[in-house]
């Protein structure tokens, strides 16, 4: 009791002590993030084009049920959901798989290591080129080589598979960063545990399921989270390769909110898009939080 | 029901031998101890048993049938492992049962069997908790638990008490002695602690530098050890092991000169005079004699209550350690004279090898 009593006090002098110091920098925060968001929620209650800057005035919720009633809307949460969920899918499984062999001892470790890793270093713009251009191309690409070869014939990824294409190339950009994680998590693995499920007989399929995915599961669904909050953002790869095409089929919330603001100068309607895509993250993190929090007290 | 044959066994990484060929025979039902200073091999040779490791040389032999290329799975033995190794995220039921269940047994069996093993270790009321719910010496006793499920045909353990507190230690140490009474199981027990390995062994296997030193029964390891590692390593306070040189070797005695020029006689031996040796002298076989031959200045004392120790500076390289009654009244500083008490003294050459017993002789 007299403990509290006397820390209570303490706690506030130190912090009469230490506000002046904090000021600026939550100043700065403040600024940087509540400034736009309520900006952007202002504007997405105005008639706001800059098309034709006549026409102002407060729009009620008029932006928002012109998005919502537009079937674009609906085609780009799909978007989304497939392409999130995919590259979700596919980097956790390589990321588990690279984290099981980089764990291994064998020759060259470090440096197949490291180049697992790469492709986390190269920017995302950089990358999507490269597979458009070099690797993807139906004329001059490398896969269109190998598969002519081989006798299949080329394929246009990006006009026959465009949501495909980009999967493919955003999971090769995350894979890296599931497997660093993953792999730091198998290094703490107790060995003596692996040991124990192999005197209890357990092999291959058995130590992946008994051992080491209920090892792995806490970063797991760290991964999924950290994953999501950026892969909802996604941009540069839809831009650079697909413009959001053929159609809208690969237009994402995101793609569908550029387009709005600045290909169809339609401010408002796009300030609604990102208030939507807002409470959607929100929504999506409160549910992972939530789980990750049930599942990982181990 | 089972024994176990080791022949020549051998590992090495590389160039370099942990393992340099060792020959042990363990009985069915016995309690083996082995012990030996950290990096002895001790541990590693557990592990060959066990098959976490690769035999590099030499035979395993398990009821006669030659183990080295079977799987650590089927040779039949359950290991409990220093950091217990429970699996985090199953229950204490599910963590004993894992073996059966992947052995395929009946669900009803795999229950039957974890229910009579709780009820041995007494975790019957913690069947439903997971490991992260439970004290380290709770954990012990799954792990032990674990093992017992499987019905192997000898248990190891590896330093299984390094990592609970020195209560603890007592208990759980009485508590495995009661379990190979009980279980009449053959165990292979590695530590470094030589109190368990006292209480604790059948036999024990004192190891250094990846060879055996000694196997005997506790007290044949205390009082008549095989060289001078042996006699170092077993007894605490340590044994004092002083160099020593024939003075005359008569046939009935042997009168030695301590590195501190004392004189001391025993009998009887066959030495001949001016050999140079090792005696080896517990330090309670030494008492407190105001005609005694060895004379020095006390450096230090300590009490521990239910006795003293003093360090008696004798010219030799080490002090003298004697163990004395703990009301005894040395004090810093003191001039004892000490006598060997009629107790056997060991006797090692200069190989260190002990050269046999002999008796103090009365009147030193």
């Amino acid at each position: 009791m007299s403990a509290t009593q006397t820390l209570v006090p303490h706690r506030n002098a130190k912090l009469m002590r230490t506000w002046p110091l904090l000021t600026p920098v939550v100043f700065v925060l403040l600024v940087w993030a509540i400034v736009p968001l309520v900006m952007t929620l202002w504007f997405s209650f105005q008639r706001y084009n800059l098309v034709d800057p006549t026409i102002t005035g407060f729009a009620g919720v008029d932006n928002y049920k012109f998005l919502l009633e537009d079937p674009a809307m609906l085609a780009a949460l799909f978007n989304e959901v497939v392409l999130v969920g995919s590259v979700l899918a596919i980097t956790i499984v390589f990321g588990v798989a690279f984290a099981i062999l980089f764990d291994q001892e064998f020759w060259g470790r470090s440096v197949a290591r490291l180049l697992v890793i790469a492709p986390f270093f190269v920017m995302p713009t950089v990358s999507a080129l490269i597979w458009k251009n070099l690797l993807m191309n139906p004329v001059s690409g490398v896969f269109a080589w190998i598969t002519t070869k081989l006798g299949f014939g080329a394929i246009d990824w990006f006009t026959n598979y465009p949501m495909a294409g980009i999967v493919i190339i955003v999971a090769w950009q995350w894979i890296p960063f599931a497997t660093l994680i993953l792999l730091t998590a198998m290094q703490s693995l107790d060995r003596e545990q692996m040991e124990a499920a192999r005197m209890d007989a357990a092999r291959g399929p058995q130590l992946l399921r008994f051992v080491i995915l209920p090892h792995l599961a806490r970063p797991i669904s760290i991964l999924l989270m950290i994953e999501t909050i950026f892969l909802l953002a996604v941009f540069a790869e839809i831009f650079i390769t697909t413009s959001g095409g053929p159609g809208d089929a690969t237009t994402t919330l995101t793609y569908l909110i550029y387009l709005r603001a600045l290909v169809n100068f339609d401010v408002g309607g796009a300030s609604a898009g990102g208030v939507l895509a807002i409470i959607l993250a929100n929504i999506i993190a409160f549910f992972l939080v939530r789980t990750i929090a049930r599942n990982v007290d181990i | 029901m089972s024994t176990l044959e080791i022949k020549q066994l051998r590992k090495s990484y590389g160039a370099a031998e942990i393992i340099k060929g060792i020959d042990l025979k363990i009985e069915d039902r016995e309690f083996i101890v082995f012990v030996g200073p950290s990096g002895c091999g001790k541990s590693t040779l557990l592990r060959m048993i066990a098959g976490l490791e690769e035999i590099s040389g030499g035979e395993l032999l398990i009821d006669g049938a030659r183990m080295n290329e079977i799987t650590p799975d089927r040779r039949g033995l359950a290991m409990v492992f220093q950091s217990y190794a429970l699996y985090p995220h199953m229950t204490v039921a599910e963590n004993m049962a894992f073996a059966l269940r992947l052995a395929g047994v009946p669900k009803a069996e795999r229950e039957q069997r974890v229910r009579v093993a709780a009820k041995t270790l007494q975790l019957e009321a913690l069947l439903g908790r997971k490991p992260a719910n439970l004290s380290g010496g709770q954990r012990q006793r799954v792990a032990i638990g674990r093992a017992i499920v499987r019905q192997p045909k000898a248990f190891l353990f590896d330093e299984p008490l390094s990592n609970l507190d020195a209560a603890l230690r007592v208990q759980t140490r009485l508590e495995i002695a009661k379990l190979h009474r009980d279980l009449q199981a053959t165990m292979i027990y590695v530590t470094h602690d030589q109190i368990e390995a006292m209480t604790l062994a059948d036999r024990i296997v004192v190891f250094n530098a990846g060879r055996i030193e000694q196997v005997g029964t506790p007290l044949e390891l205390y009082h008549n050890p095989a060289n001078l590692f042996v006699a170092g390593f077993i007894g605490s306070p340590k044994m004092n092991l002083i160099g020593a040189v024939v003075r005359e070797s008569t046939p009935g005695a042997l009168v030695l000169t301590l590195d501190g020029a004392s004189l001391v006689s025993v009998q009887p031996a066959t030495i001949a005079a001016g050999a140079k040796l090792t005696i080896g002298l517990r330090p309670e076989h030494i008492v407190v004699d105001p005609q005694g031959p060895i004379s020095g200045h006390v450096e230090a004392v300590e009490r521990l209550g239910n006795e003293s120790i003093a360090y008696v500076g004798i010219g030799a390289s080490l002090p003298l350690t004697v163990k004395l009654p703990p009301q005894s009244p040395v004090a810093l500083g003191d001039k004892l004279h000490l006598a060997l008490n009629g107790h056997a003294v060991s006797l090692f050459g200069e190989d260190g090898h002990a050269l046999g017993w002999t008796q103090p002789q009365a009147g030193g």
